[in-house]
């Protein structure tokens, strides 16, 4: 029965949280590694773009919401989603158009286009700010848990509750449906069979009769679209404040160079390595020993690795060994 | 106009700004803006080192500007007795457990090989974090619990209690960043440029994290005020009969005349450090030293083929520009005088020196210190210019409409839309920046 307990304990502090931060890093991820692999820089506009997706999507739910639409217990802002990922899009082709296009035809070196997308990166944050200012914004509506943690030990008889948030659920389900989604197109469409070409070898594919633009122009919505669902499931489960996008930039660059920049396959295993690693680490473990070890050895302190202020520290430590020890990630990477 | 005029005619561009924003806006404000454009200036020199003689990209600059600005509070404050009796031994011996497991890792990973090699640098990390934690923690908790309502911390260094302190200060901003830099230049410089650029965003935000939170350090957010400072107070100035007399002669009253005159000894500070940074840069740009620099720079492949180290002169330049960057944290901190971790923005202490980099000309000393000065006065201008703006715009709406109300709520936020544009156009238009490099 201990054991059962500290298992329940450690799933809902440990794994349920982490499933659901792992798979939001993990789309985030592969935005990330998406243009990186196609348009070969690094985007540090990416969080910016999440946020930017996040507030459209926010729109949308307002305005469905005085309308009087709901999507019955799941949150409206699902409803949204889709509106919020086109007008996300339109605007990621507009900057495409008017910022990336010339640098590419210039054919300039990687380091200039990330400083451009720095430049972008303030464009989109000001936008953001301008449109919905700087607030706390909670946007989930619905019901709120899945499980409940008095449901669950009603049902168990366990002393230990877990708990299951509608969002983290949704989050979970939601990744699974994108990166089937994602690999099926890159695997088995004829563009997604192009980009993977473009991505391998630009002159080959250009060649072989490949349209760069068309190539581009899809990477921009696809990486629209995994930017606003990555974003909205981020706000979903915590809550949309525009500058905490800015910071997820750390966490999601470290998961991608974990999985190996580039590589698809390789940032959906680094967001869960970086999610993981983080809440373990930063997680009190006091309460899972106490059922695991025997009485007179029970911990007084909290057990706790490290304080939760420093969780930034664990996904550049992790990109520190990475870097050190294997620079083209898990899943090798395009990076030398 | 030519080349060799336009540098000037930028500068002059500069103090006519500033100058007019004396008259328009008074001159306590001008010389403020003044103050800050100097710091700006050191600060966009470290990165011009760094990104226009190297091309090495640093998005940490913040993290530099906040280590200065603990070592100013490291110098210039005075010591707490009872905090450094009650834990200052057992942070001190945890600080060096720290340090002795990392290099026993490090040893253990170069010395030994196979499978060993692994299990040792584990077992000597785990033992070793361990028994820096029970060490440390003690000390925290005893440090800590000294009087946290106004220290609560080891307190700095000035045991004299002297003012020149923090002068020293400045100093040791510049040896705290570059450590820092060693640190993080030995792990990511010889890698790809877009890998030191993320590995600087992240020491950037640790260095907050610490300064956040690590209360027996630097108080953590309860922030350190009252920093002693190199030029006297004005309460001092308006009691000196002889000053309050001066004042009168300029026909001031004292309580104006002594902010200005402080203001105005921070500004000549500030210049000295600033000319003496700039002909040093000038001078190492000039030099064989500086040739090699951009030779590796334009061809890294060609420069290794000639027999230079480029891993290494990264390493060595990288850690000068840091070292820049911290000195002038340093000075923001002392001209502040608090220490406020949480005012540290990377928006506006990374992104910002970026821009003024790339808007006065990398590659350019001269063009970096112009851009310093001008985005600086251009951001502090940005944000009453845009309520001017969003006013006009919204002048013949009925008042109390929403969308009114939003547009002048929202005139806050024009800086970054406007720095990014600005940004935007020089990169796509004039990409060697307002003074090009030669």
């Amino acid at each position: 029965m201990d054991f059962l307990n500290a298992l329940v304990v450690l799933t809902n502090f440990v794994i349920v949280p982490g499933l659901a931060y792992g798979a939001q890093l993990a789309i985030g991820a592969l935005g990330v590694t998406m243009i990186y692999g196609i348009l070969r820089f690094s985007n540090f506009a990416h969080g910016d773009t999440m946020a930017f997706g996040t507030v459209a999507t926010i729109l949308f739910t307002w305005l469905f919401q005085s309308m009087g639409i709901s999507f019955g217990p799941l949150p409206t802002a699902l409803l949204a989603l889709p509106f919020g990922i086109a007008v996300t899009g339109v605007l990621l082709l507009l900057t495409d158009r008017t910022v990336y296009r010339f640098y590419r035809q210039q054919k300039a070196k990687p380091v200039i286009l990330v400083i451009v997308s720095l430049g972008v990166m303030f464009i989109m944050n000001g936008l953001t700010r301008f449109i919905i200012g700087v607030r706390d914004i909670n946007f989930a509506d619905g019901e709120r848990f899945i499980i409940t943690a008095r449901q669950f030990k009603e049902a168990t008889g366990l002393r230990e509750g877990l708990a299951l948030k509608t969002t983290q659920g949704i989050t979970v389900v939601t990744a699974l449906v994108v990166m089937v989604a994602l690999f099926w197109f890159l695997n088995k469409t004829r563009t997604g069979k192009s980009m993977r070409a473009f991505s391998d070898n630009e002159d080959l594919a250009l060649l072989s009769g490949i349209n760069p633009e068309r190539v581009v122009m899809v990477t921009w919505l696809i990486v629209a679209a995994l930017a606003t669902t990555a974003g909205v499931l981020y706000g979903l489960d915590k809550s949309f404040k525009a500058f905490t996008y800015f910071q997820l930039l750390l966490p999601i660059f470290a998961a991608a160079i974990v999985g190996g920049l580039g590589s698809p396959l390789g940032a959906i295993a680094g967001g869960f390595v970086v999610a993981f690693a983080e809440v373990a680490i930063t997680y009190p473990l006091k309460k899972v020993l106490r059922y695991l070890l025997p009485e007179n050895l029970e911990p007084d302190a909290l057990v706790q690795l490290i304080s939760t202020d420093y969780k930034f520290a664990v996904s550049f430590v992790i990109l520190i060994i990475v870097l050190l020890f294997k620079p083209t990630g898990l899943f090798k990477g395009q990076s030398v | 106009m030519t080349q060799s005029m336009r540098a000037p005619l930028l500068f002059v561009l500069v103090a006519v700004l500033i100058i007019g924003t004396g008259f328009v806006q008074g001159w306590n404000s001008a010389l403020t803006i003044l103050n800050y454009g100097l710091i700006s200036a050191i600060m966009a020199l470290g990165v011009n080192l760094q990104w226009g003689f190297a091309g090495l990209f640093n998005v940490g600059i913040m993290g530099f500007v906040a280590l200065g600005g603990l070592a100013s509070v490291l110098m210039s404050m005075p010591p707490v007795k009872e905090a450094w009796s009650a834990g200052g031994l057992n942070i001190i011996f945890g600080l060096m457990i720290g340090a002795a497991t990392i290099i026993g890792a490090v040893l253990a990973q170069t010395r030994l090989s196979g499978r060993v090699k692994l299990w040792a640098t584990l077992a000597v990390l785990i033992v070793g974090f361990f028994a820096f934690r029970a060490v440390f923690d003690a000390g925290v908790v005893a440090v800590e619990a000294v009087n946290p309502a106004s220290t609560g911390y080891l307190g700095g260094l000035n045991i004299l209690d002297a003012n020149w302190f923090s002068l020293l200060g400045w100093l040791f901003g510049g040896v705290l960043a570059a450590g820092a830099a060693w640190l993080i230049g030995k792990t990511a410089l010889g890698l790809r440029s877009d890998y030191l650029a993320i590995a600087t965003l992240g020491i950037a935000e640790i260095i907050l994290a610490v300064l956040k939170n690590e209360d027996w350090l630097s108080r953590g957010v309860k922030n350190v005020v009252g920093l002693p400072r190199p030029v006297p107070y004005e309460t001092d100035l308006q009691q000196d009969p002889g000053f309050v007399e001066s004042a009168a002669g300029f026909g001031l009253d004292p309580v104006t005349a002594s902010t200005l005159y402080t203001k105005l000894l921070y500004a000549g500070l500030f210049a000295i450090f600033l000319v003496i940074l700039l002909w040093m840069a000038q001078r190492a740009l000039n030099s064989p030293w500086g040739r090699m620099m951009r030779a590796i720079r334009d061809n890294e492949v060609a420069a290794e083929a000639m027999g230079k180290d480029v891993t290494a002169r990264h390493l060595q330049i990288f850690i000068l520009g840091s070292a820049i960057c911290g000195i002038a944290g340093a000075m923001i901190t002392t001209l502040d005088s608090t220490l406020t971790p949480t005012s540290y923005q990377p928006l506006r202490f990374t992104f910002l020196i970026w821009v003024m980099v790339i808007v006065g000309g990398s590659g350019n000393n001269f063009g970096a210190v112009l851009g310093g000065m001008l985005i600086w006065w251009l951001w502090v201008q940005v944000e009453p210019l845009g309520l001017m703006l969003m006013n006009g715009i919204t002048a013949g709406m009925a008042d109390g409409s929403a969308l009114k109300a939003h547009l002048i709520e929202s005139a806050a936020h024009m800086r970054l839309l406007t720095m990014g544009i600005i940004l935007l156009l020089v990169l796509r238009f004039s990409p060697r920046g307002l003074v090009p490099e030669r």
